[in-house]
């Protein structure tokens, strides 16, 4: 065993960061995809900004684009705080006015 | 077996279990409490990957205030007690195809191709470089950020405050 994880197969590399961000952008997708609570949509696009960000990070740090990886995975924890912000509220404005947060049931274009 | 190839898996396993816990969940606040688990391992990660103060601010912005925020949705839209804390499920087929598909599809993509790998020096810490970075090169980005941010928040206190008055109006 020891002899196995010394192997430079197991060193986490850049594809191993890819490895576990394309995970973690599928299980994101299939929260999006399957779940009707749109709190439970809206914790799964969290998961798929979050996917990208590492995704950016690791070719800032195994890569030549340096630090400009870095900056623009801050923007996008920036726009993502924004996103969830404007969305529970958009969240709460519909939980006013139809009583329900599934998704299939909001099917009006004019409340 | 070097401490950083453990601490890699370790918190590869946090960030992904906890993230399935969170996806297949049926009760919804258990996915919000994953989903927290889920963000501190992402948060790890960065730190692997000499992006501390990204690490910070993923604390901060995501465990400080977005999962506040998604708890505080989870209290406010919900009618009774437990009951309607379950969540449904629907198109669970076609959902995990597409997710099993784009896993896939992404995996064999980042493996097959040839990345060039330059191997940056340690850094001790970003802070510095990427202040520089903001006032410098990215300073407009920076201002429409400031801008988008200062846009979101008014209008996330105009719908909810609207909300209210419709409220105090209706009873």
């Amino acid at each position: 065993m020891e002899i196995l994880m010394n192997t430079t197969i197991f060193v986490p590399g850049l594809s191993h960061f890819l490895v576990v961000s394309a995970l973690l952008f599928s299980l994101g997708v299939m929260a999006v995809l399957s779940r009707r609570n749109v709190i439970m949509v809206l914790m799964g696009v969290e998961l798929i900004l979050n996917s990208a960000n590492i995704n950016l990070i690791a070719f800032s740090r195994f890569t030549e684009l340096s630090l400009d990886g870095q900056m623009i995975g801050l923007f996008v924890i920036i726009i993502a705080a924004a996103e969830a912000a404007v969305a529970l509220a958009i969240i709460l404005n519909v939980y006013n006015r139809f009583n329900t947060i599934n998704l299939d049931e909001i099917n009006l274009l004019k409340g | 077996m070097e401490l950083t190839t453990i601490l890699f898996y370790l918190f590869a396993s946090v960030t992904l279990g906890s993230a399935t816990i969170m996806v297949f969940s049926k009760n919804i606040v258990h996915s919000a409490f994953a989903l927290m688990f889920t963000l501190m391992g992402v948060a790890a990660l960065y730190v692997l990957l000499y992006a501390d103060f990204l690490a910070a601010t993923q604390l901060l912005v995501y465990v400080g205030g977005i999962l506040i925020l998604i708890l505080f949705g989870v209290m406010l839209t919900s009618q009774g007690y437990s009951l309607s804390f379950k969540t449904i499920t629907v198109n669970l087929l076609p959902a995990s195809l597409i997710s099993v598909a784009v896993a896939v599809l992404l995996i064999f993509a980042f493996l097959s191709t040839d990345w060039t790998i330059s191997e940056v020096a340690e850094r001790s810490d970003t802070v510095y470089d990427l202040g520089m970075l903001l006032m410098g090169d990215y300073i407009l980005p920076f201002i429409a950020v400031g801008v988008l941010l200062l846009v979101a928040i008014i209008g996330a206190i105009l719908m909810s405050t609207r909300l209210s008055a419709e409220n105090n109006g209706a009873s």
